[in-house]
């Protein structure tokens, strides 16, 4: 039996990592088309402004993007290194998203932004216009492959089990492509990068013009900005609306532990708005709920139920016994395959094999399971309510902070005034990190509400870790953690450093601090 | 389904070796870039020099190792499941070495202080070295096997340890490894350079080439004595995978068996020889375009040799060779080798044609006056 410190932190190790990389990679897509913006402006009015401003934020994109490049690849190793019976368990379907995002998107994008960075002076103005965007196209397309594959997590659809092969196997790839839930994904994930794009460029714009330094270079960029970030802010919460019922429909226990929805509430549900949460006793000691929203959003309807938390457990309780046959069964044909009898129960209880597969975390074998450990695992079906429930809360409020700001932004952008109001130049300036925190309550809701499985009802986290040793995994922690860090100083003090010295870094004469850098 | 399954088991072979030659040919060549940056740049405008040769290029290359991982993933699931865990410490050096370039490149000239820049130098030096060394002594401990063994659920369980992988055979794979990527990156940096830092690419590529030639050959000759490994149960190609079901024996002269059989085969070593000397031969010349072709041909004939050599297997095991994965039982189902084999036939030639555009832009001399006029956009 795995070691439950060793899934842990397999888990720390693979949340670390992957919301490290996701601080790079929503500033990557969201620049991605503001460059694209910027310099198609350049191409029609040949304004040399426009080109100035594409190779400003295109310098600090680059900053950005070399950290996103480096701390990518550790998640492609980590599957294999950390994640093996996982890999070996459903790569058959998860393999191929991501090497068709190597071959479709990333060599698209990873060209391409060598010729942008040092294609200027080789290249006509529509050949390096069409090198950004081809360079926006990979990058947005890569996105979409690796939320093809995350989406299969949350929703595993176009797959059967071999007994044989001892996996899950593709029987639809398009199954897998059109899943809704990753499609779902795909057009929130990159309109946050969107979003987050937009802040950085309004934010820094905003710092310029409160200092009132490049004050052309930073209006045209503001109002860029703001155009874009309010197109982005709406469609990051109508798309997360979208999700919102796309998990309704694939994952309830997500939902439920969401919305700390712990009785099957009369449809429509009402929408918890806050709530004391008190999980031992499985309620809210009070709660505020707006009627009806959640049964609407949830179901799209005014007569279906949403199961609450109480009954989803109660429902999954089933499954595991039901499970323990199927696990029986696929032990049974695992030592003879033609064994007649077991292939016919593995078959028939096919669907509730991942919940039987549950119980391995507690006992190796089947025989040795007792009420008490199903209901054990039938509690572990839920994520733990408290952080699910805030963590989206804080993520849609924020979402709608941005949706105020990027709306006031353009309106005074409209109005030709917004270099008159400091104080909406300042509010923009400190909501510089929110986007990356709301990123980052978005992944956590989403990956640690999926647990405790790595595919969602098919393979529990706890039998999809490597066999490695716990101290492997210390020294590999300790590792991630300084190697990180220190970029992290290095990136941040470059990415400071270049945005206070703004387009005068770009040597070209026409802006203040030309002589602050070589 | 347009191929059947044991064609496509061939063929996904085929597939992985083009794609780990095209990370040694492209990537590679970053690498030996990086690996003789320090010594072929000796003060700041001669590195810029260097770095700047591959400074457009490096990023989209590395894809290669990236495209090449994700394709093993998806192909080879087993294979990747249980070389990258097993070779757990070996791959995050792998790892943590590469995190050196994409920060190294873009990081580097941003600030003036000297030894800031020196820092990332040799930053990008293990980011070039590094890697092939530990790819060179993962090849060589394939070819002797490794601990391994897969329980009846599939779980893999790796019984060697990181210090067990740096054995004398090994480290001579690593070595011809490391030897050839710098080669193949000094008859690159020969191309796109001139005066001193030519001259001292050209002392390299000729250092490099000769060890390398001598590491093959030597590897070569030892692999005689290297037992290999048999399959002994009959073969069904067309099976549904599963690597436990077949038997197999370690066997002296095992890894010579496809030289015998298929004599044709022969031609992968004579291609890496022949290869690696025309390069040498042209580079020491002056033609440094073909030269560059020509140890690509080299790389191709060396990894080449490798796959032939231990052809139908991947990673034997040593402590349970029947658990030995292998092309005919480590690949994914015949659907998803479909889809991989159209996705790669389609989006291959289209990297090829942009890849080669991209350099076709950037082409002629990297030279100091360029670094310099040009301080504010190049690395």
């Amino acid at each position: 039996m795995v070691s439950e410190q060793l899934v842990d932190l397999s888990r720390l190790q693979f949340a670390a990592t992957a919301m490290y990389h996701f601080l790079f990679v929503p500033l990557t897509i969201g620049m991605t088309w503001l460059l694209v913006i910027m310099e198609s402006v350049y191409v029609m009015t040949g304004k040399t402004i426009y080109k100035d401003m594409t190779r400003f934020w295109g310098k600090l994109f680059g900053i950005n993007f070399a950290l996103g490049v480096t701390t990518g690849i550790t998640l492609e190793f980590q599957f294999g290194t950390n994640w093996a019976y996982y890999s070996h368990y459903v790569g058959d379907i998860f393999g191929a998203p991501l090497a068709i995002e190597g071959l479709m998107a990333f060599f698209l994008e990873s060209t391409f932004i060598g010729l942008f960075f040092f294609g200027w002076d080789r290249l006509s103005r529509r050949q390096h216009l069409l090198v950004t965007i081809l360079m926006a196209v990979g990058t947005n397309l890569s996105a979409l492959w690796i939320l093809i594959a995350n989406g299969w997590m949350q929703n595993p659809v176009g797959a059967e089990f071999s007994f044989t092969t001892m996996r899950m196997e593709m029987v639809d790839f398009w199954a897998v492509v059109f899943n809704p839930d990753a499609q779902a994904k795909f057009v929130h994930t990159v309109s946050a990068g969107y979003v987050t794009g937009s802040m950085f460029v309004l934010a820094i714009s905003a710092y310029y013009l409160l200092r009132k330094r490049d004050v052309t270079f930073a209006k045209r960029s503001f109002r860029i900005a703001a155009a874009f970030g309010l197109a982005s802010s709406l469609s990051v919460i109508v798309l997360g609306d979208e999700s919102g019922y796309t998990v309704g429909h694939a994952q309830q226990t997500k939902l439920a532990a969401m919305e700390a929805m712990w009785e099957t509430e009369e449809a429509p549900a009402g929408l918890i708005l806050v709530a004391d949460i008190n999980e031992e006793e499985q309620r809210n000691n009070w709660q505020i709920e707006i009627p009806y929203v959640l049964g609407l959003i949830g179901t799209r309807s005014l007569d279906k139920e949403l199961p609450g938390i109480k009954n989803i457990i109660a429902e999954n309780r089933e499954r595991i016994i039901s499970g323990i046959d199927a696990v029986r069964a696929l032990e049974a044909v695992r030592e003879d395959s033609n064994n007649e009898q077991a292939r016919a129960v593995l078959e028939e209880r096919i669907d509730d094999l991942g919940f039987g597969l549950l119980l391995r975390k507690y006992v190796t074998s089947m025989d040795d399971v007792t009420p008490e450990i199903i209901d054990k695992a039938a509690a572990s079906t839920i994520p733990r309510v408290t952080p699910m429930f805030w963590a989206f809360r804080a993520m849609v409020g924020l979402g709608f902070w941005f949706l105020l700001l990027f709306g006031l932004a353009l309106w005074y952008s409209i109005k030709g005034t917004f270099e008159h109001k400091p104080w909406l130049l300042r509010a923009v300036l400190w909501s510089l990190p929110l986007p990356w925190l709301a990123c980052e309550l978005g992944w956590f809701v989403a990956e640690y509400g999926r647990q405790p499985w790595t595919i969602y009802g098919v393979l529990p986290t706890h039998l999809s870790v490597s066999t490695l040793s716990v101290e492997s995994l210390y020294g590999s922690l300790a590792g991630f953690v300084g190697f990180y860090t220190l970029l992290l100083i290095v990136e941040m003090y470059l990415m400071v450093k270049f945005a206070r010295l703004g387009p005068g870094s770009l040597g070209t004469g026409r802006y203040s601090n030309e002589s602050a850098h070589a | 389904m347009i191929l059947d399954y044991e064609t496509l088991k061939l063929v996904w072979w085929l597939l992985v070796g083009v794609l780990l030659i095209g990370f040694a040919i492209m990537d590679g060549h970053d690498m030996g870039v990086g690996t003789l940056l320090p010594f072929v740049g000796r003060n700041d405008v001669e590195r810029r020099v260097v770095i700047n040769t591959v400074g457009p290029h490096w990023d989209g290359n590395q894809v290669w190792f990236i495209t090449g991982g994700g394709a093993i993933f998806a192909a080879w699931p087993l294979v990747y499941a249980t070389a990258f865990s097993g070779f757990y410490w070996a791959m995050l050096a792998v790892l943590w070495a590469l995190f050196f370039r994409p920060v190294g490149f873009d990081y580097r000239s941003k600030l003036q202080n000297p030894r800031w820049r020196s820092t990332w130098d040799w930053g990008l030096f293990v980011g070039g070295a590094v890697p092939p060394l530990i790819f060179g002594v993962a090849f060589g401990n394939l070819l002797q096997g490794v601990p391994f063994h897969f329980d009846n659920q599939l779980v893999s369980y790796y019984e060697g340890s990181f210090w067990g992988l740096l054995n004398p055979f090994a480290l001579l794979c690593g070595v011809a490894s490391t030897a050839m990527i710098t080669f193949h990156g000094a008859v690159y940096l020969m191309h796109r350079t001139e005066d001193v830092i030519y001259a001292r690419s050209r002392r390299a590529m000729l250092i490099f080439g000769t060890l390398l030639l001598v590491a093959f050959s030597v590897a070569g000759i030892w692999l005689q004595w290297i037992p290999g490994y048999v399959i002994t149960s009959p073969i069904d190609p067309a099976a549904l995978p599963d690597p436990l079901a077949k038997t197999v024996l370690q066997q002296n002269g095992a890894w010579m068996q496809n030289y015998r059989t298929m004599p044709l085969t022969i031609l992968v070593p004579l291609i890496a020889y022949a290869g690696i000397a025309l390069a040498m031969w042209l580079a020491a010349r002056g033609r440094t375009l073909s030269a560059f072709v020509s140890s690509s041909f080299g790389i191709l004939g060396v990894v080449g040799t490798a796959g032939v050599s231990m052809f139908p297997f991947i990673m034997p095991s040593s402590s349970d060779p029947r658990s030995s994965l292998t092309v005919w039982d480590s690949v994914s189902s015949h659907l998803t080798l479909t889809i991989m084999f159209f996705a790669t036939l389609i989006f291959m030639p289209l990297i090829v044609v942009y890849t080669s555009w991209a350099y076709k832009v950037m082409a002629g001399k990297v030279t100091a006056d360029y670094v310099r006029e040009n301080s504010h956009s190049t690395y």
